[in-house]
């Protein structure tokens, strides 16, 4: 009795200083943010209930689009090698054939309408800072021409396979043009050095994210970097949640790959510790027999 | 050379060159423990096991580790992590066990110091085992930097300026450890030399210095009480093992530290696979980078408390720069424990919430411990840098007070 009258002094003693040092210091330093915005309701420049025509968009696309903007799915292949395309434009245009899947309706129109507010950039791209961004605003559109470019898009886009192929393809289009990946052998499509004029400083390479930043944080920071760290020159992209879980699965895939194993492996050599004990206490219990 | 008669067993051949049936006595059936302990009396040997469980995964990250500021990060964090066979495995229990052994330290310490087994005959016990304490400090500090993280980068940077404040070498000590005017190349390949080879080497001894230490003045049990050990032994041998206040070491001894390491293995599993977060800070999964200070640094939880006491100082006193006076807590709080059997100057040898005025003492210490470790971490800023100061200076006063306090319960007990 005494016995666990010990043992439960220090259980709490311990647990009160681990509750201070890891969730409680923890979240002083990383205090709660507002939960990620998937429908990215901020921005309404285009009433998104219109129905769009594909067919109408396909024409505004080929007239509008094509010229910077490779779209592989509909056979508009990359007009230069990514170095000249970064050194005209500042960073990789990309190309547009996941543009529908991977980005939210809501978004993706209003990013047409106007870039640099759907990706809250202003503090990068706004009128004072005489930097301007290289995708100009389509805000001469109509808004049904806006829905008809978004139904085009999304009638373009692919289908990707299941599992990491799929989440690797996912992550290419959404994040590839500027981050690297070193575990997986992805390298950004645009040469370091003009990232690192256009963005001010090299992003970082994704391999370890996983691990340093965390699934709950990677959550809201995808979803809006300016919430988690202001005045950051990486862009909302305006991924869907669905494209969002995509790219943080294959950042676990690359970056913590053993972690079935670990799981799997975990429970076994737990089993095999409480058999342990169990065997421990009956030995013990015969051999203080004696001398009780 | 004595003549060899033709041995009739392996056992005795042995024994006639290497005196196993003695030594075998010695070390483990005619060690005598005593009887009346619980289960922190196996602390030891979980710290035994838990070196030994460091040692073997340590050789086995040393095979695939790379001490070189280009190499070392992805050495880690990509071929031991996801291309090596179970190499993820050795790393998580040599990262978890690093920091659960310190844990384990900690139990260990305090139980002495609660149960006064400094005291009385037992002061080179309690030495050798700070020798440990700092020894593993060491060890702790030096292995932290391998990864090449930024936390590792960053802490080892913070640690070594600390030797900047040292009047007049300072800024050349600095320089002398690191290698370099900054934490460089060199600083890793000489932290991995100290880390691999020196530091556990010292340790070895360390350890066998500890358990030497037991054998003259026996280990301490839970009411305190001091007894004839020879007498005992003859009881026990004699077969009234019910009467005998003593047990031997082996298999009595053991057969309970198994089982309560038995109980604690499965907690500590626990924290390798599924909960090992607190040891494997996640920003140190960030690349070791010069060029950007990470929002906020701290050591390892187990260093937080002497870190706050570093920092509680943070405004001049007479003339006295806050940084000095951090630095000269710092080198207090360091040293003072190890002369801990000379500031209690009470005879008392028993359990702490038996001794009139000690036990306050006690408590306290651990409360003001737990409130530095626990300031050590959160940002020093507003209310916080004054609690940390108030428990900085609350530990000084606690020290220094101790040998009144003890002085006080001497004469209160009658020298008992």
């Amino acid at each position: 009795m005494k016995e666990f009258k010990i043992l439960a002094v220090i259980i709490a003693l311990v647990g009160i200083t681990y509750y201070g040092i890891e969730p409680y210091a923890h979240s002083v330093m990383h205090p709660e943010v507002a939960a990620a915005d998937f429908t990215f309701k901020d921005v309404k420049n285009v009433d998104t209930s219109l129905a769009g025509n594909a067919e109408n968009g396909k024409v505004l696309v080929e007239a509008n689009c094509i010229a910077c903007h490779a779209i592989e799915s509909a056979s508009h292949p990359q007009m230069m090698p990514n170095a000249d395309a970064a050194a005209a434009y500042g960073v990789t245009p990309p190309d547009l054939s996941h543009a529908g899947r991977i980005y939210d309706k809501n978004y993706l129109a209003n990013f047409i309408f106007d870039p640099v507010s759907a990706m809250h950039l202003q503090h990068k791209f706004g009128p004072d800072t005489g930097k301007t961004f290289p995708m100009p605003s389509y805000n001469w559109m109509t808004p049904q021409e806006i829905m008809d470019v978004v139904a085009y898009l999304q009638s373009i886009a692919p289908k990707v396979a299941e599992g990491k192929e799929g989440h690797k393809v996912t992550f290419e289009a959404a994040c590839g043009r500027c981050h690297s990946m070193k575990y997986a052998g992805i390298e950004a499509t645009t040469p370091t050095e003009n990232l690192k004029t256009y963005m001010g400083a090299t992003p970082p390479d994704l391999s370890q994210h996983i691990k340093s930043r965390g699934e709950h944080y990677l959550h809201s920071f995808i979803n809006d970097p300016q919430v988690l760290l202001h005045g950051t020159a990486m862009p909302r992209v305006g991924l869907t949640e669905e494209a969002q879980e995509e790219v943080i699965t294959y950042m676990e895939e690359i970056g913590d790959s053993k972690k079935a194993e670990r799981e799997t492996v975990g429970l076994w050599v737990m089993l095999y510790s409480v058999v342990f004990a169990l065997f421990a206490f009956l030995w013990k219990r015969k051999i203080w027999e004696e001398v009780h | 050379m004595a003549e060899f008669k033709k041995a009739n067993s392996m056992g005795e051949w042995f024994d006639q060159r290497l005196g196993v049936v003695n030594f075998s006595k010695v070390m483990m059936t005619e060690y005598w423990i005593p009887k009346e302990i619980n289960f922190l009396w196996a602390m030891g040997m979980i710290l035994a096991v838990m070196f030994k469980l460091l040692l073997i995964s340590g050789i086995f990250l040393l095979m695939y580790y790379k001490p070189d500021v280009n190499m070392a990060f992805d050495s880690v964090n990509y071929t031991i992590m996801q291309d090596v066979a179970y190499g993820w495995l050795f790393r998580h229990i040599h990262a978890v066990g690093a920091s659960v052994i310190f844990l384990i330290i900690y139990i260990h310490m305090f139980t002495g110091i609660y149960y006064g087994s400094y005291k009385k005959g037992r002061e080179m016990i309690w030495i050798s085992g700070m020798l440990l304490f700092m020894l593993f400090s060491a060890e702790g500090f030096s292995g932290y930097m391998l990864p090449w993280g930024q936390m590792s980068y960053w802490a080892a940077y913070v640690i070594t300026e600390i030797f900047g404040g040292i009047p007049v070498i300072g800024g050349d000590l600095v320089v002398w450890i690191r290698g370099n005017f900054y934490v460089a190349d060199a600083t890793l390949t000489r932290f991995f030399m100290l880390h691999v080879l020196l530091i556990p080497l010292a340790i070895l001894g360390a350890i066998a210095f500890h358990f030497y230490a037991l054998r003259f003045p026996h280990v301490n049990n839970e009411s305190g009480e001091f007894f004839d050990y020879e007498e005992e032994a003859e009881k026990f041998k004699a077969g009234d093992k019910k009467g005998a206040k003593v047990i031997p070491f082996w298999p009595v001894f053991l057969s309970k530290d198994v089982f309560v390491l038995g109980v604690f293995l499965i907690f500590f599993f626990y924290l390798v696979f599924f909960h090992y977060g607190f040891a494997m800070d996640p920003i140190n999964f960030d690349k070791a980078d010069g060029l950007k200070t990470p929002a906020h640094i701290y050591p390892e939880w187990y260093f937080l408390w002497s870190y706050e006491v570093l920092r509680g100082w943070f405004f001049e006193i007479a003339g006295v720069s806050g940084k000095d006076l951090g630095l000269m807590a710092f080198g207090f709080a360091n040293a003072i424990f190890l002369v801990m059997p000379w500031l209690d100057r009470s005879p008392m040898v028993k359990p702490a919430n038996q001794r009139p005025y000690f036990k306050y003492w006690f408590w306290l210490m651990i409360a003001d411990l737990m409130v530095l470790t626990e300031f050590g971490k959160l940002p020093p800023t507003g209310p916080n840098a004054w609690v940390g100061f108030g428990a900085s200076l609350t530990f000084l006063v606690l020290f220094i007070a101790l040998p009144f306090i003890t002085k006080a319960e001497a004469k209160k007990v009658g020298g008992k």
